[in-house]
């Protein structure tokens, strides 16, 4: 829900600096002594920028042009020009985006989409097309098994990733009793299926269904308390699971239960939102931004220096899916005439991911670890995510072994 | 059976945050004709505000007594400057308009505030639970919410039937032209009303703050129902709004509770578990459904 006009208007003023930045690129570019190979590589950026999930996209497109602006203006030595539209979380104007930067601005490498919705009407239909899409977050399962492509990538996750380390960390952590919960759509369902694929340690007393969009939750939440589970997974995106906890910690069931969820109800945003009563929540990520590593210590502080925020697991993919273009920009020369040498380049992942290990799987899906990490509260009352440990090493998604791809 | 009455009780706040909601829209639809949309964003825009001034402050009540006149001073521009050009224009057009208030202030709020939603804690002294029944602890804020809930229904009643002001409403709900006539000044009147109904859908806003994510777009949840509620009642009847409130607050609440239990008794519990989601999504259409077919016009219609 966005006013196209004030969109436009702003849409425009964006735009002048990236026109002022423009010629300046070509210019350097001009100098090199390839005449055939004009202008910087364009890369159409597909992503949801309004709606309620809006920081989703922002996130990532930042994360992204973080990698660029490191580069300077370049991924891979390689200048780009990243092209940015907001879908709107809407799966037909996410293929009206893609098809115009296909025709007129003859995009070769795509990236940007938040929701699998959006992905399954875009993706299958680009790489098609002749277009290298590198997902930066969305990675439904259609895409992951027998709709896996040589031009797919992704380097987030497989959307049941996630909720399987929850599993499989309740079944470590003893938990005898759960209670699982999620809205009654398609993701809802799979983020429990997911979950139960890996939770073998015990019995899921109530499997709860909410409405899509549920702001109340005093009746699932009497219900949980009469249940009596040792811990309560949670997949409640956005603005729902903010409610979720906070009525939750209200009850006064926050010291007899132990809440788990996936990191997509626990980045610090939404951690702060929720205040104390998100002290102690346990989830699963596959980055977070307190790990331990020179690389990953690099990223954060440039994020944090740049804009002046600590970044998502968002971030993280955002700049990711730009490493990972950059690294094949560099070992073909940002040569993008044969795609098939394109992707057989990116498929190596040769660059160093903040996240650690990381490379992709025969379905071009990540084969990476999975952390648990925990929310604490700093002295000044700022809430963030803090490692635990490792649930999955070198983790595989479910789908891989029905891909066609070797 | 204890935990039915926890779930009565949570109906009941569910159902009073509704009639909040309700009673103004309500007014402002039975009273000036006029269906407005934009209903959700005082809400959103009570929430917005309660929590900025909590945060600076740190006071809960300063938030609360920032947010209801705020939000009533932007009702009262909204009817000046928008509504007072809709009202003798059809519903579909009332229905345009007011749609296009609600991008325009989800827009602002993002402007205004960004996308991150805002942070808002319960009071100190009304955190924590209280054990009605041995066995129920239940949240004092919820407990608050329901008793100012009652207190606004009542103050309400007592403004439309036992006051001058609550005359005019209803003189000029039931015939604006005599009402014009006979001296009352109408054009203010329905300022005023727009206002009151501004302040009420705030009052549940910046109540729902510590309760609710606070961010752009959050009026729209409630405003599906509170639609349902109203119609449920009978345009224009503020009686009817209580009414409609409670019975949807309980079933809503008592159908996610309890339906997918029940179904369990006939099949098996993954079944069960999903019809019964989907099934309590449905009940409070179900009950409209029901409740149109057995009176038209609502439950206490306004008009004959």
């Amino acid at each position: 829900m966005t006013m196209p006009a004030l969109r436009a208007a702003l849409a425009a003023a964006l735009s002048v600096p990236l026109a002022l930045a423009a010629p300046a690129a070509s210019v350097a570019w001009a100098a090199d002594d390839d005449p055939a190979k004009v202008g910087p590589v364009k890369i159409g950026m597909v992503t949801t920028l309004s709606t309620k999930a809006g920081y989703l996209g922002a996130d990532v497109r930042d994360g992204f042009r973080l990698a660029i602006k490191q580069g300077g203006g370049a991924l891979g030595g390689v200048p780009v020009n990243l092209l940015v539209e907001d879908d709107d979380r809407d799966p037909g104007k996410g293929r009206e985006i893609a098809e115009r930067f296909v025709t007129r601005d003859d995009v070769k490498i795509m990236t940007g989409i938040i929701f699998s919705n959006v992905a399954l009407a875009v993706i299958p239909k680009v790489v098609k097309d002749g277009v290298i899409y590198v997902s930066p977050n969305a990675g439904p399962s259609q895409l992951a098994g027998k709709g896996c492509h040589p031009y797919h990538f992704n380097v987030a996750w497989q959307n049941d990733n996630l909720h399987e380390a929850m599993g499989q960390y309740a079944t470590d952590a003893g938990f005898e009793r759960m209670v699982i919960l999620a809205p009654n759509y398609p993701a809802g369902k799979d983020a429990l299926a997911g979950f139960k694929r890996f939770y073998t340690g015990g019995t899921v007393v109530s499997e709860v269904y909410t409405t899509l969009g549920q702001s109340d939750y005093a009746a699932e939440i009497a219900g949980i308390r009469n249940a009596e589970p040792d811990a309560v997974f949670f997949f409640l995106p956005g603005g729902m699971g903010i409610n979720f906890m906070k009525q939750v910690h209200q009850a006064g069931l926050g010291e007899s239960v132990q809440l788990i969820g996936s990191g997509f109800s626990a980045d610090h945003k939404l951690l702060n939102a929720v205040g104390a009563a998100a002290d102690g929540m346990l989830n699963s990520a596959q980055w977070s931004p307190d790990l331990d590593t020179p690389v990953n210590a690099a990223f954060v502080a440039a994020y944090r220096a740049e804009y002046d925020a600590v970044p998502t697991i968002y971030s993280q993919q955002g700049y990711d899916a730009a490493l990972a273009i950059g690294a094949a920009l560099e070992a073909t020369g940002g040569d993008l005439s044969d795609l098939d040498a394109f992707a057989a380049a990116l498929k190596q992942a040769d660059f160093a991911s903040p996240r650690g290990d990381f490379r992709f799987g025969t379905n071009n899906f990540p084969v990476q670890d999975i952390y648990l990490r925990k929310a604490v509260m700093d002295p000044d009352g700022t809430l963030r995510n803090e490692v635990q440990g490792v649930i999955f090493e070198d983790h595989v998604d479910a789908y891989a072994a029905a891909c066609a791809m070797k | 059976m204890l935990l039915f009455i926890e779930q009565v009780l949570n109906g009941l706040q569910l159902g009073v945050m509704l009639f909040l909601m309700a009673s103004g829209l309500t007014l402002v639809f039975g009273i000036m004709g006029l269906i407005n949309l934009a209903h959700g964003s005082l809400y959103m825009i009570g929430a917005y505000v309660a929590a900025t001034v909590t945060a600076f402050t740190g006071s809960f009540l300063l938030g609360l007594l920032a947010a209801v006149p705020a939000a009533a001073l932007v009702g009262a521009v909204i009817e000046r400057g928008v509504m007072r050009h809709l009202y003798d224009r059809d519903h579909l057009d009332q229905v345009l308009a007011t749609f296009g208030l609600i991008l325009f202030f989800n827009e602002l709020m993002v402007i205004l505030w960004g996308r991150q939603p805002l942070f808002m804690a319960i009071p100190e002294a009304l955190s924590g639970t209280v054990e009605l029944l041995p066995g129920v602890p239940y949240p004092v804020y919820r407990l608050v919410i329901i008793a100012v809930g009652l207190l606004v229904a009542l103050g309400l009643w007592g403004l439309i039937a036992r006051t001058r002001l609550g005359m005019r409403i209803r003189a000029g709900a039931s015939d604006r032209e005599t009402a014009d006539a006979l001296g009352v000044n109408i054009a203010l009147l329905y300022t005023g009303v727009f206002a009151l109904g501004a302040a009420l859908a705030a009052l549940a806003g910046a109540m729902a703050g510590p309760l609710l994510a606070v961010e752009a777009g959050m009026g729209e949840s409630i405003l599906i129902l509170t639609f349902v509620v109203v119609v449920i009642g009978g345009i224009g009847s503020v009686r009817g709004a209580l009414a409609g409130a409670l019975l949807v607050g309980l079933v809503d609440t008592l159908g996610r509770a309890f339906l997918p239990q029940v179904l369990r008794l006939v099949t098996d519990d993954a079944t069960a578990d999903g019809a019964g989601a989907s099934l309590a999504a449905m009940a409070i259409y179900i009950l409209m459904a029901a409740v149109l077919v057995w009176r038209p016009k609502g439950l206490f219609p306004a008009h004959g």
